[in-house]
């Protein structure tokens, strides 16, 4: 099972307390080095306050979240960090991130952590383009020298926002919004939005993608194609990714390893298989599956008419 | 058609509350009698027939229309390019700019108001609001944190020249630098306490800022000359010659006539070539990392730092870089008009100066010029109209009610065009060539 025997991040005793109520209880996990991860439980388990932990959004009340990059991390080597007052290692192999300690844009941007939300958040007024520009924010902010070589127009500036398009322009290839490139982010159908998100947060060259619940609103055609579509992005880039999924047929689907919560407890953890046959699985989160999927196919079968027009 | 009783009762209310507001400014009036005594007018007849008048509107506006104003549904603005006329906009703008006192020469000749009222008053003065408002722009337009204090920065370059020309020597063009400078570090001054604050609570603070920066320049008298300000502060002079009159001036050295237009003019292309450096700088900007930083920042601050951006950071860019332009306005103020006193730097200029940000649409430049030319311009206009005289009686004074007609236009200019004069946003990057009406790029593509 490559979460334990190369675990890219490691998730350990977090708990997380919003005034009386415990969102997460002593939670711990691990994410596999180029697994696809879900992390799925009944609503209000819990499972948005994680991401938001590992992001930085939230400051975890207590616990550890380690991110190696390059070789597995070893427990002695993530302890020395720990006991420093360090955040991350410098120049080591494997490069280790303690992710409670750093905010949130040093997660994205250092230990190279990105997400997509529950609640899509693109830059609704700028061009799809734009968006995914924005994304390459550390590297053209280098390239321009903090803004003094790119006043001055210097060729070395020119030279990386040319590359920045390219990868733009690549990225939108993937997930078809070519012809879109030159439109407003929030004039795009729904599942299209989905889709740039995404790509937004693969501009900026992440080696852990974490999707909130990508598939949510989507009709039964588009969650397929995000399915191929995510199996695609890691194909292509070798990037690990954790999601969050109420759909189990995509979870069950595309998933190596599946990690249950309830009440901010993990109940199960293991493959897609294993999972599906735990009885207090079956008993927290299946139960419901019916309910859910009835009112899903209501959401789609509302929505579908109106946002076909354009897909891709 | 809308059912009688209801538009009753909204007339009702609209008479209730015309009343409440006109009671103590319509109807209770001071006059001071021969005797330079106050005396107290009572004029409730006149605020009845306010409150009447609203009656008869709103009952006829809400049976006409009982839904009330019903927007159409804006169809998407990415899909009509921009006529291609507008291309030559700017163009015809910057030629327009660059002639300007020409044009004021012809309308002084033609017998219209002097030359030197022209250009100071519809050319100088309009350009100092449009390099304010392209100051702001990037703060309120751009970064989308909303500075009511903008006029302290404007405040902080005006003194700024004002001290180091006078009681330190220095030149108008190294003060000019040094005051942008100055307003740019009290920029990230004022932005350290606003960083961790949201919307209305950044307004709240940058208000309270340009406060205790007027409040200082009213009470710091020894170094600001509390109410009497600082005056006589030099004019600029172009290479070591003065502008002015004498016999060290320019004109003389290059034996021409001194007139007063000469100097004016001088200023006036002064301002412009400030206002064009800082729309340029700003083009620029919006297409560099900082820029987009700072639009992404108002579209979305969250998925901002999702992405590796530093927030902190970026408000601090935003605020230096738009307090920089606000201390050249104010350098050039206080050189231009050879004083500064706190009563330039009220809440009203900043209150001034968002209008013109938010009236010329949030984030465009153009609008920004237009907005100032058509707020500063008409309210500079509306005190010469005297033909308004011949409708409202003799006694009506155009100037008196210009704040008033200023804010009725606003009102209705913000119902019609509620995202500003100019409301669409040119991308900073595209991947296509620019389409034009008629281009292949645009004809309508067939339905898949
Ligand atoms: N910022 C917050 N403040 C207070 N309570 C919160 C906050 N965020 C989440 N919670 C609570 O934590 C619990 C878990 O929420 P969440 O992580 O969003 O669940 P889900 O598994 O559906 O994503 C919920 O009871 C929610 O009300
Ligand atoms: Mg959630």
């Amino acid at each position: 099972m490559r979460w334990q025997s190369e675990p890219l991040l490691v998730v350990d005793h977090l708990s997380m307390r919003f005034g009386g109520l415990v969102a997460v209880k002593d939670l711990s996990f691990q994410v596999g080095r180029g697994d696809i991860t879900a992390l799925i439980g009944p609503n209000g388990a819990g499972k948005t306050t994680v991401f938001n932990c590992i992001t930085g959004f939230y400051k975890a009340t207590s616990g550890r979240i380690a991110l190696a990059h390059g070789a597995a991390a070893t427990p002695d080597a993530v302890d020395v960090l720990t006991r420093s007052d360090r955040r991350r290692t410098y120049g080591k192999n494997p490069e280790l991130f303690l992710l409670e300690r750093m905010p949130d844009h040093e997660i994205a941007a250092q230990a190279r952590v990105a997400r997509t939300f529950q609640n899509i958040r693109l830059f609704p007024g700028m061009t799809v383009l734009e968006n995914l520009i924005v994304a390459q924010h550390k590297t053209l902010m280098h390239a321009s020298g903090w803004s003094i070589g790119g006043l001055l127009g210097l060729a070395t500036y020119r030279a990386a926002e040319r590359k920045a398009l390219e990868l733009a322009r690549a990225w939108l290839e993937v997930v078809g919004l070519l012809d879109r490139a030159d439109h407003p982010a929030g004039e795009l159908p729904y599942g299209a939005q989905r889709r740039l998100e995404i790509a937004r947060a693969m501009c900026t060259n992440p080696v852990l993608l974490c999707l909130d619940e990508p598939a949510a609103g989507l009709n039964n055609r588009e969650s397929a194609e995000l399915t191929k579509l995510l199996r695609g992005i890691r194909a292509q880039t070798g990037v690990s990714i954790l999601l969050i999924e109420h759909d189990m047929s995509v979870v069950m689907d595309i998933s190596d390893h599946v990690v249950v919560i309830e009440y901010g407890t993990k109940i199960a953890d293991g493959t897609a298989e294993s999972v599906k046959n735990d009885p207090r699985v079956i008993a927290a989160y299946l139960g419901v599956e019916d309910e859910d999927l009835a009112a899903a196919d209501r959401v789609n079968a509302d929505r579908a008419p109106a946002e076909e027009g354009r897909g891709s | 058609m809308g059912n009688i009783g209801e538009a009753l009762k909204a007339a009702l209310i609209a008479a209730l509350v015309t009343f409440g507001l006109a009671f103590p400014i319509v109807a209770l009036r001071t006059d001071t009698n021969l005797s330079n005594q106050l005396v107290l007018n009572q004029r409730s007849g006149l605020a009845l027939a306010l409150a009447g008048a609203a009656f008869a509107v709103r009952f006829v506006f809400a049976l006409l229309y009982p839904a009330g104003f019903v927007r159409r549904a804006a169809k998407p603005r990415s899909e009509v390019p921009p006529h291609p006329y507008l291309r030559y906009l700017p163009r015809v703008g910057l030629a327009l700019l660059l002639a300007f006192p020409f044009i004021a020469l012809a309308v002084a000749s033609a017998g219209g108001p002097g030359i030197l009222k022209v250009v100071d008053t519809y050319g100088i003065q309009i350009l100092i609001y449009v390099l304010l408002g392209l100051g702001l722009n990037i703060i309120l337009g751009l970064a989308g944190l909303l500075d009511l204090g903008f006029v302290a920065f404007y405040a902080v370059g005006a003194y700024c020249t004002a001290l180091l020309t006078t009681t330190y020597g220095f030149s108008f063009w190294i003060a000019l630098p040094i005051a942008g400078i100055v307003a740019a570090l009290w920029g990230v001054l004022i932005s350290l306490p606003v960083l961790r604050l949201k919307g209305d609570y950044i307004a709240i603070v940058t208000l309270a800022f340009a406060e205790i920066v007027r409040l200082v320049l009213v009470n710091w008298v020894p170094v600001t000359g509390g109410y009497a300000g600082l005056s006589d502060i030099p004019k600029p002079t172009l290479f070591g010659y003065s502008l002015g009159p004498g016999p060290d001036s320019l004109w003389t050295a290059l034996s021409i006539p001194y007139a007063p237009i000469y100097r004016l003019a001088f200023m006036y292309y002064l301002v412009l070539a400030l206002a064009l450096a800082a729309y340029f700088v700003t083009l620029r900007l919006r297409t560099l990392p900082v820029g987009r930083a700072w639009e992404a920042l108002r579209e979305d601050e969250i998925a901002c730092r999702s992405l590796g951006i530093n927030t902190v950071t970026t408000k601090l860019t935003a605020f230096a870089a738009g307090a920089f332009f606000g201390g050249l306005a104010g350098a050039f103020f206080a050189a231009h008009y050879s004083f500064v006193s706190p009563k330039s730097f009220e809440f009203l200029e900043s209150a001034m100066i968002v209008a013109i940000v938010v009236l010329g649409g949030l984030g465009s430049m153009l609008g920004v010029a237009i907005a100032a030319t058509a707020m500063v311009g008409g309210t500079e206009l509306l005190r010469e109209l005297g033909g308004l005289q011949a409708v409202f009686g003799s006694g009506f004074d155009p100037a008196q009610y210009r704040m008033l007609l200023f804010g009725l236009a606003m009102v209705v200019l913000m119902v019609l065009r509620p995202k500003g004069l100019v409301s669409t946003r040119e991308p900073s990057v595209r991947l296509a060539a620019r389409p034009t009406r008629g281009s292949p790029a645009h004809r309508p593509q067939p339905a898949e």
